[in-house]
């Protein structure tokens, strides 16, 4: 059976809505770059195949201070700090354009040296299309459309330069085979784009993508996000099938249901379509053991980062490590190779040369 | 600071000819490494800032890629936020397009990045009009050529606003103004410098203007002749006075390419050398098919120049397209240049290519700068080097310390920010 992977969301302070409340730093330290530094360290020594970070251009809900750096830079400035883990932002492709999406992914490619994926995100709220100052995108029909292109884009582009295109041919002084460069002519419903990339093809070849389940077309993601305790699977499917699931522990001062009942004071939790476990570290060794019989992986959003990573590291695991339920990434993998997905061929690759 | 001191910045440029990539010691011009290394280089030499360029289209020639330059480079601000978590004192700068970019979006990535590299950010501030590279962009070539500065004032402004507006309880502000029609919520905290400087490299009458406004930097092409480059600064200063701003509001820094060897000879044999490498004969015949508007591949380099007449092409967006105005007028003074010195056409295009910057010895070009800076004609350079990764070893390791022993450049940094290795006044 092959490995069952560990996803951590780091926005933040955590995944509860009052999470700040029990950040140890204040919260204006919680934009400083040790902050966002110290969090994906104990996030890749802990052993997590990846790392995502949310984000939008409207303000996140929850109590306390608003502000959120950029997950892309937040995710490159990760990116020197860290040599196994797989950095992974939020893009939304509602407004954003796709062209800058793909060059942004690619040089995050570049600079965390094949560990970079692409959480791709949509965004519901009109107040985004005021922000941007573009038409309103509404209803799931035209979100997903959006989702579709932006990600068919980028991907285009991606490969819209074939590994080899830079050649450096001193005898004819051409830098660049032309031939290995391709426009990608796309042409969607609301909008085209001529191509090639401003960024040579990223180190990974196809940045890895994740994705919602059912926001994507079949086979537009590399890896779909669950909600929900998932089906076991019946027949063979591309791509990975990662849970999503809110975790709040047991820490050795207090239990989870008085964490819980704690924070909630502030704002609560309300559940939604994850799943969520609360209780003691064992349990959820427990429940990630039943979950790898169903799931390629999980992704959990920890309540709050500074209590409840130090006790996934410490005490959750480690015990599935033990138990080769999962294993840490190997150093000098790319987030593809970790994830068992390989290097994709050049779509714009001709099979005779 | 009683004399007036130089400032460097180095320009990683990564798209045109004058990056030499056919020699041994040429590096990647996009792996991470090349990156680390030469920010690493340029914070050893106290410089004020790294500087990425941005071209959101990849060039063309003859309607075909063109091949013979080096090409492909990484996003900006992706690429600098990396880089903030390497280094500690120099600034990082990213040009930005105006155009095709929206004030929400861009002005909280720089100040993200400002904050992840505690306030060493900047922008420079760029403009596009042309359709061609709005192809690649969802709303097409949609800005006329005489609105390109108007979007980019009105896109300043807002983004000032955005930077100056922040508050813990999310407060939005709306702006309603002849391109935008937006109402955003800050997200993004001010850094210790408040605010990313601004640079801008217009150098026609209206790009002047608007740098005199709205600049904190001038990255100009006026660095090579003291008379050229004293008479660009006295006008922006003149501009500066007219917007309200004091003199010594706005940093310029030309833009320059350095060449250094221990003797003049052997700088200028140098000189020589890099020429050769940043013209190969295949650029020499592109470059002179530009001024002819004629496709030259295929002919002799070393040979003399064509003896067709020039023809004058559609503009587009491809490269050249606008650059060469009058072209008669150009082929006219390139025979004369060839016929009066016997130049082959490769010749011609190296003797009559653009002044680049400086030739000549560490001790020589320290005097040169010196007095450059004490008169007042710059502030400092912003270097390119014409070479990946390594361009900037003898220039801080044999240069900078001439300056140094000449009073006019640091030996240390004095403060964290980029506004302050730049002795702006605060944001």
């Amino acid at each position: 059976m092959s490995t069952f992977h560990l996803a951590v969301e780091l926005d933040g302070a955590g995944a509860h809505p009052a999470a700040w409340r029990r950040a140890s730093r204040a919260p204006a330290a919680l934009l400083a770059p040790e902050r966002v530094r110290a969090v994906v360290q104990v996030a890749e020594n802990a052993g997590f195949t990846l790392a995502t970070f949310d984000d939008s251009l409207l303000p996140p809900g929850g109590v306390g201070p608003v502000a959120r750096i950029g997950a892309v830079e937040r995710s490159a400035f990760a990116a020197v700090h860290t040599s196994v883990l797989g950095l992974v932002p939020v893009l939304s492709t509602t407004y954003h354009e796709p062209f800058h999406v793909s060059s942004q992914l690619a040089s995050l490619d570049f600079a965390a040296t094949g560990r970079a994926g692409w959480l791709v995100g949509t965004t519901a709220d009109p107040a985004a299309a005021r922000a941007w100052g573009r038409p309103l995108v509404e209803g799931a029909e035209a979100l997903r459309r959006e989702a579709r292109d932006a990600v068919w884009v980028a991907r285009d582009l991606w490969d819209s330069w074939e590994d080899d295109a830079a050649i450096r041919d001193v005898d004819t002084g051409r830098y660049l085979d032309r031939d290995k460069i391709h426009y990608i002519d796309f042409v969607g419903e609301t909008y085209s784009v001529k191509g090639p990339a401003i960024v040579p093809r990223p180190p990974q070849g196809q940045v890895v993508v994740l994705a919602p389940a059912g926001l994507l077309p079949a086979r537009l993601a590399d890896v779909e996000l669950v909600e929900g305790r998932p089906e076991p699977v019946t027949a063979p499917r591309p791509g990975l099938r990662f849970v999503e699931l809110e975790v709040l522990l047991d820490t050795p001062a207090r239990s989870a249901a008085e964490r819980l009942a704690e924070l909630d004071a502030h704002l609560r939790w309300e559940p939604g379509a994850r799943l969520r476990y609360a209780g003691p570290p064992a349990g959820l060794v427990t429940l990630l053991t039943e979950l790898a019989g169903v799931a390629d992986g999980v992704r959990i959003h920890p309540a709050v980062l500074d209590e409840d990573l130090p006790e996934l590291s410490a005490r959750v695991l480690p015990g599935l490590f033990r138990g080769r339920i999962a294993t840490r990434p190997v150093p000098g993998s790319s987030l593809r190779s970790t994830l068992g997905l390989g290097r994709p061929a050049n779509r714009f690759l001709k099979t005779v040369r | 600071m009683s004399e007036r001191q130089l400032h460097l910045g180095v320009f990683f440029q990564g798209v045109n000819h004058w990056t030499i990539w056919n020699a041994p010691q040429s590096g990647s011009q996009i792996d991470f490494s090349s990156f680390r290394r030469m920010i690493a280089t340029a914070e050893r030499g106290l410089f004020d800032a790294f500087f990425l360029g941005e071209g959101l289209r990849l060039r063309e020639s003859g309607g075909r890629i063109h091949d013979l330059d080096v090409a492909g480079r990484p996003d900006a601000i992706t690429q600098l936020a990396a880089l903030a978590g390497l280094t500690s004192r120099i600034g990082l700068v990213a040009t930005q397009n105006t155009t095709y970019n929206e004030p929400a979006d861009l002005a909280r990535r720089l100040a993200g990045l400002d904050l992840l590299s505690q306030g060493r950010a900047g922008w420079n501030v760029v403009t596009t009009d042309n359709a061609w590279t709005g192809e690649n962009f969802r709303r097409g070539g949609y800005l006329d050529h005489a609105d390109r500065y108007v979007r980019a004032e009105e896109f300043l402004t807002i983004a000032r606003r955005i930077w100056a507006g922040w508050e813990p309880d999310p407060k939005a502000l709306t702006a309603l103004t002849t391109q935008f029609d937006v109402e955003i919520t800050p997200l993004v905290p001010p850094s210790s410098q408040g605010r990313p400087v601004i640079f801008q490299a217009g150098d026609s009458a209206e790009g002047r203007d608007f740098a005199a406004r709205n600049a904190d930097v001038i990255f100009s092409a006026h660095g090579s002749d003291f008379t050229d480059a004293l008479t660009f600064a006295e006008d922006i200063r003149s501009r500066l006075r007219t917007a309200g701003r004091a003199p010594d509001a706005l940093r310029i820094l030309p833009g320059t390419e350095i060449i250094l060897g221990d003797t003049e000879a052997e700088a200028q044999e140098k000189a020589r050398w890099v020429r050769l490498h940043q013209v190969t004969p295949a650029t020499a015949l592109a470059i002179a098919g530009q001024v002819w508007g004629l496709d030259l591949t295929g002919r002799d380099a070393d040979g003399p120049l064509p003896t067709e007449d020039p023809v004058v092409p559609e503009e587009t967006g491809e490269m050249g397209s606008r650059r060469w105005q009058d072209r008669h007028a150009i082929v006219r003074r390139w025979r004369e240049t060839a016929e009066a010195r016997g130049l082959s056409l490769r010749e011609t295009v190296i003797a009559l290519g653009p002044q680049r910057g400086h030739v000549g010895t560490p001790s020589g070009l320290a005097d040169r700068f010196a007095h450059f800076v004490r008169e007042g004609a710059v502030d400092g350079f912003n270097v390119s080097p014409y070479l990946t990764p390594d361009g900037l070893d003898d220039i801080v390791d044999r240069l900078v310390p001439a300056l140094q022993d000449r009073g006019v450049y640091r030996t240390g940094y004095a403060g964290t920010t980029l506004r302050e290795h730049l002795d702006l006044p605060p944001a």
